[in-house]
C-alpha cells in the first residue's frame, strides 16, 4: 500500500478506501469520465451548452446512444475495467423518455452497477445517472462540472493504468452499433428504427 | 365406574371415559441433561392434574426428549401425556420411540405436526416431516388396534395407547377447522387438546360446529387455557404466535394492572374465570392448562377453579 | 425451470486463488432465463473478476464463454477448444451443467459460480417461486393442482396445521416475505371446483423412496435407446 499524501482541501477521511491507485493522488490527477448520453435529451443539452459557450470540463468523453435504455451493465463495467475514473448516464427526464421507459431501465442498471462496485470494494459514487431535457444546457454543464469534481475527490480508479489508456474506445468497441457516431444533429432527427423488410427464409440458428 | 372397554387404561382415559371433567397440565423438559428439573415440576403438579403433557422439542428448541421426561414424570407420581411431533423423527423412529414409551409404562400420546424448524435454535437442520399428524394418529391406532407396524408387519405384543391430537379452532381456513377435527377423529384420535383459548365466543362458535358433526361424542375435547404472566407475554402471543386469537380486551385487562405480581394475579384470576366458563360449554370434557414455565401457578388455578380434588380412579 | 443464484462475489473470487487464468462459462438455457448465468452474466462476472484482479495488481487472464446448454455433451463440444485453454473454469450453469462440465473436461477443475436453488416458476418478470421438488410421485391431481410437498412448509398431506393465519403460513420467507398457506389455497380451489370431498379423504404417508431420499435416480426409455 503506497502512502497517500492528503491533497489540498481534503482530510485523511476523504482518501479512497479502494487500495493504492496506480496514479498517486498528488500527481495532478485528471479524471477520465465517460458519459453515456441519449440522443434526444442529454446529448442535445450538451450541444446547447456548447452553443451557449458554457464551459464543462474536458475530462468528459461522450458516447451517444439512441436512448440510455440501450446502456447495459457490461458497458459501464468495461469502462471501469479499462480505467475510467467515473461513469454516468445522462438521459431524458423521467416520464419524458422518447422511448417511454428506457431511462427507467438505465437507472435500474446503474443502481445494479453500484452494488457490483460495493462487491468489488470500489466506491459506488463513481457511477451515477442524471436526467435532463434537451433545453437544459446549463444543467448539463453543471452536472459535468460537479461530477468531475466528485471524481477528483474520490481519486483515481484503483485499476487505472499509468498511461496510454482509452476507456472510451474500449467501450465503443464493446458497444458496437449501439454507440452512435457523434454528430451535431439535434433532436429533430428521429432515430426510431424502421422495420426492416422480411429476410429470406433461412435456417434457424 | 364406567364399563367402557378401555384402550390403554391410563388415568386420563379412565377419568374422561367416566364422564368426569379432566384436567391436564403441561411441563417443558429442560434444555440440559438435568432430570431433576422434571422431577421438581412433577412434584409441583402431583395431585393437581390427571396427566401432564411433556413437550417434544417445543418451538423446535432442543430439550430433553419427551419420552425420557415422560418416564421421569411418571416415576415421580404424575401420569404423562407424551408428545411427539412430525418434525424431528421419521416413521421408524416414531414407532421405535412409542414401543419404548409403552415399555416404560407411558400410555398417553399426543400426535402433533410440530412448529417449523425455522422457529427454533437449529434452523439449519433438516425438518423431517416424513409423516403428518393425521398419518401419525393412524399409525399409532393401527399399532394398538391391529398390532401392525406402518409397513404392515405384525407386532407381537400389545401397544396400549390413549391417542390424542391438537386442534386450533382459530387457524385458517376457519370453516375447515371443525372438519379437520373430524378427519383426526376418523383417523383415530381419542382425545383432543385445543390451542390456547382467549376468544371464548369464537371458541363457542367452533364448538357449535363440532357438536353439529357429533364429534364431541366421539372424542374427548379438552379446552386449552394459558394463564397470562404479563401484559408483555399476552401481547407477544397475540402478535407473534401463529394461529392465536387474543382479543384486545384481554390485553387491556392485564395491562391495567401493575407489572409483576399484580399482573400475574390478574392472569391467574382470568384463567380461573375462563376455565369455569369453558367447563359450562356443552361438549367440553376437560381443560388443558398450559402454564409455560409457570407450572407453579397450576395448583392454585386448579384449586380456585373448584376442580380439586382430582378423582382417584383405580 | 431450474433456477440458480450467483454466489457471493468474494466466494467466487477466492476460487481463483492460485490460478493465472480462468474461464467463466455461462449457460444459455435455464440460468440465462433466470438471469443468473447466461452469456450476459458470464461476461459481467468475468469483468468483475478482472477488475478485482487488477485492483490487487495480480496477473489474471479472465475470459468468458457460453454453451447453449452445459448439460448436454454435444453442446459442450462447441466450447471444448476454449475450455481446453484454461486451468480453471467457473461455471454459471445449474448443478447439472457444472457436473457435466466437470465430467467431460475432467480432471480440469470446474467450480460452481452459482447456487442452484429450485425448480421455479416465473410468477412475474424477475420473480421466481418454488413449485416442485421432483419427488417422483406427483399427487397434485388430488390437491387442485397445488403441490403440498413443496408449497406446504411441512409437506403435510392432510390439510393445514394449526399455524395458518390470514391465509399465510406460519413460516416467513427467507427474506421476510409472507408465504401463502398451500392448504388454504388448495381448499379454496377445491371449493371452486366443487371437489371439497378431496379435502376429507385421508392421504397416506408419502412414498419417499421415489424421491432422491431413496438414492440418486435414473430414467431410461428403452424404446428410444439406439438399436
Amino acid at each position: 500500500m503506497s502512502d497517500d499524501a492528503p491533497r489540498a482541501g481534503s482530510t485523511v477521511a476523504d482518501l479512497p478506501a479502494e487500495g493504492a491507485p496506480a496514479v498517486p493522488a498528488n500527481e495532478g490527477f485528471e479524471p477520465e469520465i465517460i458519459v453515456f448520453a441519449c440522443h434526444y435529451c442529454a446529448y442535445a443539452a450538451a450541444d446547447l451548452a456548447g452553443s451557449m459557450r458554457l464551459q464543462y470540463p474536458p475530462n468528459i468523453r461522450m458516447i451517444k446512444l439512441p436512448c440510455t435504455g440501450k446502456l447495459e451493465v457490461i458497458h459501464v463495467l468495461k469502462a471501469l475495467e479499462a480505467g475510467a475514473d467515473g461513469v454516468y448516464a445522462a438521459g431524458c427526464l423521467e416520464g419524458q423518455c422518447h422511448y417511454l421507459e428506457g431511462n427507467l431501465w438505465a437507472r435500474k442498471r446503474v443502481n445494479h452497477v453500484k452494488t457490483l462496485l460495493e462487491e468489488l470494494g470500489m466506491d459506488p459514487e463513481r457511477v451515477d445517472m442524471f436526467n435532463m431535457s434537451s433545453a437544459m444546457g446549463p444543467e448539463f454543464a453543471q452536472r459535468a462540472r460537479d461530477f468531475t469534481e466528485r471524481i477528483r475527490q474520490l481519486g483515481p480508479n484503483p485499476v487505472r493504468p499509468r498511461d496510454g489508456f482509452e476507456p472510451a474506445e474500449v467501450v465503443r468497441a464493446r458497444m458496437g452499433d449501439i454507440a452512435l457516431p457523434e454528430t451535431d444533429a439535434g433532436a429533430d432527427e428521429d432515430l426510431t428504427p424502421t422495420v426492416a423488410p422480411a429476410a429470406e427464409e433461412g435456417p434457424e440458428r | 365406574m364406567s364399563t367402557t372397554l378401555l384402550k390403554a387404561g391410563s388415568n386420563l382415559e379412565r377419568i374422561l371415559s367416566d364422564g368426569r371433567f379432566g384436567v391436564t397440565g403441561e411441563c417443558g423438559p429442560p434444555k440440559n441433561a438435568d432430570g431433576g428439573v422434571i422431577e421438581e415440576k412433577a412434584k409441583i403438579l402431583k395431585g393437581y392434574v390427571d396427566a401432564v403433557n411433556v413437550t417434544d422439542n417445543q418451538t423446535a428448541v432442543v430439550r430433553t426428549c419427551s419420552l425420557v421426561a415422560s418416564h421421569i414424570a411418571q416415576l415421580n407420581g404424575v401420569e404423562a401425556v407424551m408428545q411427539m411431533t412430525c418434525r424431528d423423527r421419521n416413521r421408524l423412529a416414531m414407532q421405535a420411540d412409542i414401543l419404548g414409551a409403552v415399555a416404560l409404562g407411558v400410555r398417553n400420546i399426543l400426535c402433533l405436526t410440530g412448529d417449523h424448524i425455522s422457529f427454533g435454535n437449529h434452523p439449519k437442520a433438516k425438518g423431517v416431516h416424513d409423516l403428518d399428524s393425521m398419518a401419525l394418529i393412524r399409525m399409532f391406532k393401527a399399532m394398538r388396534d391391529e398390532r401392525r407396524f406402518e409397513c404392515g408387519e405384525e407386532i407381537d405384543s400389545a401397544v396400549p395407547l390413549y391417542i390424542g391430537c391438537a386442534e386450533n379452532p382459530f387457524g385458517d381456513p376457519l370453516e375447515f377447522r371443525a372438519l379437520r377435527l373430524k378427519k383426526k377423529v376418523e383417523a383415530g384420535a381419542d382425545f383432543v387438546q385445543t390451542q390456547s383459548i382467549f376468544n371464548i365466543p369464537r371458541f363457542k362458535a367452533w364448538m357449535e360446529e363440532v357438536r353439529a358433526l357429533g364429534l364431541h361424542q366421539e372424542v374427548k375435547i379438552l379446552a386449552g387455557v394459558t394463564p397470562i404472566k404479563s401484559a408483555g407475554m399476552v401481547t407477544y402471543m397475540g402478535r407473534s404466535v401463529p394461529g392465536m386469537d387474543v382479543p384486545q380486551e384481554i390485553i387491556d385487562r392485564i395491562a391495567a394492572k401493575e407489572k409483576g405480581e399484580p399482573q400475574r394475579e390478574e392472569g391467574k384470576r382470568l384463567a380461573v374465570e375462563m376455565i369455569k366458563e369453558l367447563a359450562e360449554v356443552e361438549g367440553v370434557a376437560g381443560v388443558h392448562v398450559m402454564a409455560i414455565e409457570w407450572e407453579s401457578a397450576i395448583p392454585e388455578i386448579v384449586e380456585t377453579a373448584g376442580l380439586m380434588p382430582r378423582p382417584a380412579v383405580t | 425451470m431450474i433456477t440458480a443464484d450467483r454466489k457471493p462475489f468474494e466466494d467466487i473470487y477466492s476460487m481463483t486463488e492460485g490460478y493465472d487464468s480462468v474461464l467463466v462459462a455461462g449457460c444459455d438455457t435455464c440460468v440465462a432465463i433466470c438471469l443468473s448465468g447466461g452469456e450476459k452474466e458470464a461476461e459481467i462476472l468475468a469483468s468483475e473478476i478482472s477488475i478485482k484482479a487488477k485492483q490487487e495488481g495480480r496477473e489474471l487472464t479472465v475470459e468468458h464463454t457460453a454453451a447453449i446448454r452445459q448439460c448436454e455433451w454435444e453442446y459442450l463440444d462447441t466450447i471444448a477448444d476454449t475450455v481446453g485453454g484454461f486451468p480453471l473454469v467457473l461455471s454459471m450453469a445449474c448443478g447439472i451443467g457444472i457436473q457435466s462440465m466437470a465430467e467431460k473436461f475432467a480432471p480440469k477443475v470446474v467450480m460452481p459460480a452459482v447456487d442452484t436453488n429450485m425448480l421455479g416458476m416465473p410468477q412475474e418478470h424477475a420473480v421466481w417461486l418454488e413449485r416442485c421438488i421432483a419427488c417422483g410421485d406427483c399427487m397434485i391431481g388430488l390437491t387442485a393442482g397445488i403441490c403440498p410437498v413443496v408449497r406446504c412448509s411441512k409437506s403435510l398431506m392432510n390439510g393445514p396445521c394449526g399455524g395458518a393465519h390470514d391465509g399465510l403460513c406460519e413460516v416467513v420467507g427467507r427474506n421476510g416475505e409472507p408465504i401463502e398457506c398451500a392448504w388454504v389455497l388448495i381448499w379454496e380451489r377445491l371449493k371452486a371446483q366443487g371437489r371439497e370431498e378431496l379435502m376429507f379423504q385421508y392421504r397416506p404417508p408419502k412414498d419417499w423412496s421415489k424421491s432422491s431420499s431413496g438414492g440418486p435416480r435414473k430414467m431410461v426409455r428403452e424404446d428410444a435407446r439406439p438399436v
